[in-house]
């Protein structure tokens, strides 16, 4: 009788132990499964995409349909590159960037400065739903309001307020989520000497946050760099380096969109994805860098 | 006036033009859906016919909100597995470890990932192996897009709930540990528990985030306008409708696609007002 107890209980010990190894076992795995397509990703990019990159790549414009199909036919590299939708993506960044920078940061001392304000908790609530919005969505508004109202027609500036729209609720987060972290001390400090208000804000709060507050724009500039869908319903494309703010204009994610529906260009989809792909994760990672150096 | 009125004047208007901007928004999308509204009123929503052949123009929204639904929680289950064990590898298994850090930064890297890279990884990698797997339609549908979105939303499921996750006290676990608890029976029976809430409203916003991804998607769900009828078929989603037949779109159809873009606007905002709210709960 006892013995047969004490069996029982050693088996499902037993069972315990061999189920408790199994979901660690089912941890790693899925675990593993979660993280290979970052790296099944990257192989592709780099082995598919390396041999079409080099400095002509960099500084040529798009090549015609045509001239691709004949370089594919006798089995060259197509010739050109995308340097219009390199600095297609750089103007409309550095807009977008100029619009939203200013605007964000300011909202983020606002909210930091009157946390229990009604307009305050408003506007962070509305901020947070604004995050979550789909950026297609923003592309349609910034057509709207930009294509239809403004520049009557696709444009650099159209593609720079659906992304400004974007990037704001980030740097909103992240600047009052920084001035959270400063201790109130140092503005007290400040604050007592009778320094003026504005130059407490100038002075004091921005410099000493000024690693956290980089770290948001970075991190907002490497989301909006890799958008597609806004841009197809604003900026449109281009076939030539633009600098004209009311006039339509290439990205790079818009010039893949254009070399995947074109048979004859498809090769150069992995070298442009690769580039862009580059340049995205090396300001994610030199964000991160940044924000852990900073704690 | 002093310098700082001024400057609480300045800092008061930076938020109030959030406000405008969300209100025009609104608006904006609001009076451009009013002619198909007009001429179809509440059908829209429930109507399925999408027809743009000129004088007998009709549109439904339907399929797309089907589209829609049917993609994202086909993600949402998929990604579920995978997420919540990354969560468990780096918040209870490997908490603090070096291999933890590793890991982390890949997930995180997976959410700076244009969609449009992973539209053609999708479609270069993803659908000839899906073919070769018996996959009908040329590999495009539902089930294909939702493998996509599930692998673009893991980042934003694992980081809460592993946030969550590493946040339960050491008291609790170490208390069943002393009454003999394997590991996977104080992760289900102590964590689970007491991380509930953070989880499940990790999954709310990465949910929100499938409802509104367009370029992946659209590269991969096939482009039909009718009500997919099986994991397999071809459909189309709110987001990937507007990036198909905006070119074409004026009139009639371009209010349609205005209509469709305020509807997945609520949607999302909604469905993220939600997680939101269980995230302020809980702290």
């Amino acid at each position: 009788m006892v013995s047969i107890k004490r069996t029982t209980i050693r088996d499902h010990a037993h069972r315990r132990i061999l189920k408790d190894k199994l979901i660690f076992g089912m941890v790693i795995f899925l675990s593993m499964v979660t993280i290979s397509p970052i790296i099944l990703i990257i192989a592709k990019l780099v082995i598919n995409g390396f041999r079409q990159i080099s400095l002509n790549f960099i500084i040529q414009n798009t090549p015609g349909t045509f001239e691709a199909m004949t370089a594919v036919a006798n089995g060259e590299l197509i010739p050109g590159g995308i340097a219009n939708g390199i600095t297609g993506t750089l103007l409309m960044v550095a807009l977008a960037s100029v619009i939203a920078i200013p605007i964000g940061v300011v909202t983020g001392i606002f909210l930091y400065e009157n946390p229990g304000k009604f307009i305050a908790n408003l506007t962070r609530n509305v901020a947070d739903i604004l995050q979550g919005i789909p950026s297609i969505v923003l592309g349609l508004i910034a057509y709207i309001w930009v294509v239809k109202g403004i520049t009557n027609g696709f444009s650099a500036l159209a593609g720079s307020v659906s992304l400004a729209i974007m990037m704001l609720p980030m740097i909103i987060k992240s600047t009052e989520e920084t001035l959270k972290m400063i201790p109130q001390t140092i503005k007290e400090a400040a604050l007592a000497l009778g320094v003026p208000y504005y130059k407490v804000i100038l002075k004091v709060l921005i410099p000493t946050g000024f690693s956290g507050l980089l770290t948001g724009i970075l991190l907002g500039i490497s989301r909006i760099m890799g958008e597609t869908a806004p841009l197809m319903l604003t900026a449109l494309g281009s076939t030539v380096v633009n600098f004209d703010i009311s006039k339509p204009t290439s990205a790079i994610p818009l010039l893949i969109w254009e070399f995947y529906n074109d048979p004859n260009m498809v090769s150069l989809i992995w070298s442009s994805s690769l580039l862009l792909m580059g340049v995205v994760l090396l300001l994610n990672l030199l964000s991160r860098q940044l924000a852990n150096s900073s704690i | 006036m002093n310098s700082d009125k001024i400057t609480k004047i300045v800092l008061l208007s930076a938020s109030l033009i959030i406000l405008l901007v969300s209100g025009g928004m609104v608006f904006s999308l609001v009076k451009g859906a009013i002619p198909t509204f007009h001429a179809f009123g509440l059908n829209f929503i429930i109507s399925n016919q999408w027809d743009p052949s000129q004088g007998k123009e009709a549109y439904g929204a339907l399929p797309f909100i089907a589209g829609t639904i049917m993609t994202s929680v086909t993600a949402l289950l998929i990604c579920l597995p995978l997420s919540f064990s990354t969560s468990l590898f780096l918040g209870e298994y490997f908490k603090d470890k070096k291999i933890a850090r590793v890991i982390r930064l890949m997930v995180d890297l997976l959410a700076g990932i244009p969609s449009i890279v992973y539209g053609l990884w999708g479609f270069y990698v993803l659908r000839p192996l899906l073919i070769d797997l018996g996959l009908p339609n040329q590999g495009f549908g539902v089930f294909t897009a939702s493998l996509i979105l599930a692998i673009m939303i893991i980042p934003y499921a694992t980081s809460l709930s592993n946030e969550i996750i590493t946040m339960v006290p050491n008291d609790l676990k170490e208390a069943a540990y002393s009454l003999g608890a394997t590991r996977y029976e104080v992760i289900f029976n102590v964590i689970i528990p007491s991380a509930r809430s953070g989880i499940i409203a990790g999954y709310i916003l990465a949910f929100g985030r499938a409802l509104g991804e367009t370029m992946a998607v659209t590269m991969l769900i096939g482009n039909a306008n009718v009500i997919p009828t099986g994991f397999f078929d071809t459909g189309n989603t709110m987001a990937s409708v507007i990036a198909n037949q905006f070119g074409e779109a004026d009139g009639l159809k371009l209010s349609s696609l205005i209509a469709i873009a305020l509807l997945l606007f609520l949607i999302t905002g909604i469905i993220n007002a939600i997680g939101k709210l269980i995230i302020k709960k809980m702290a």
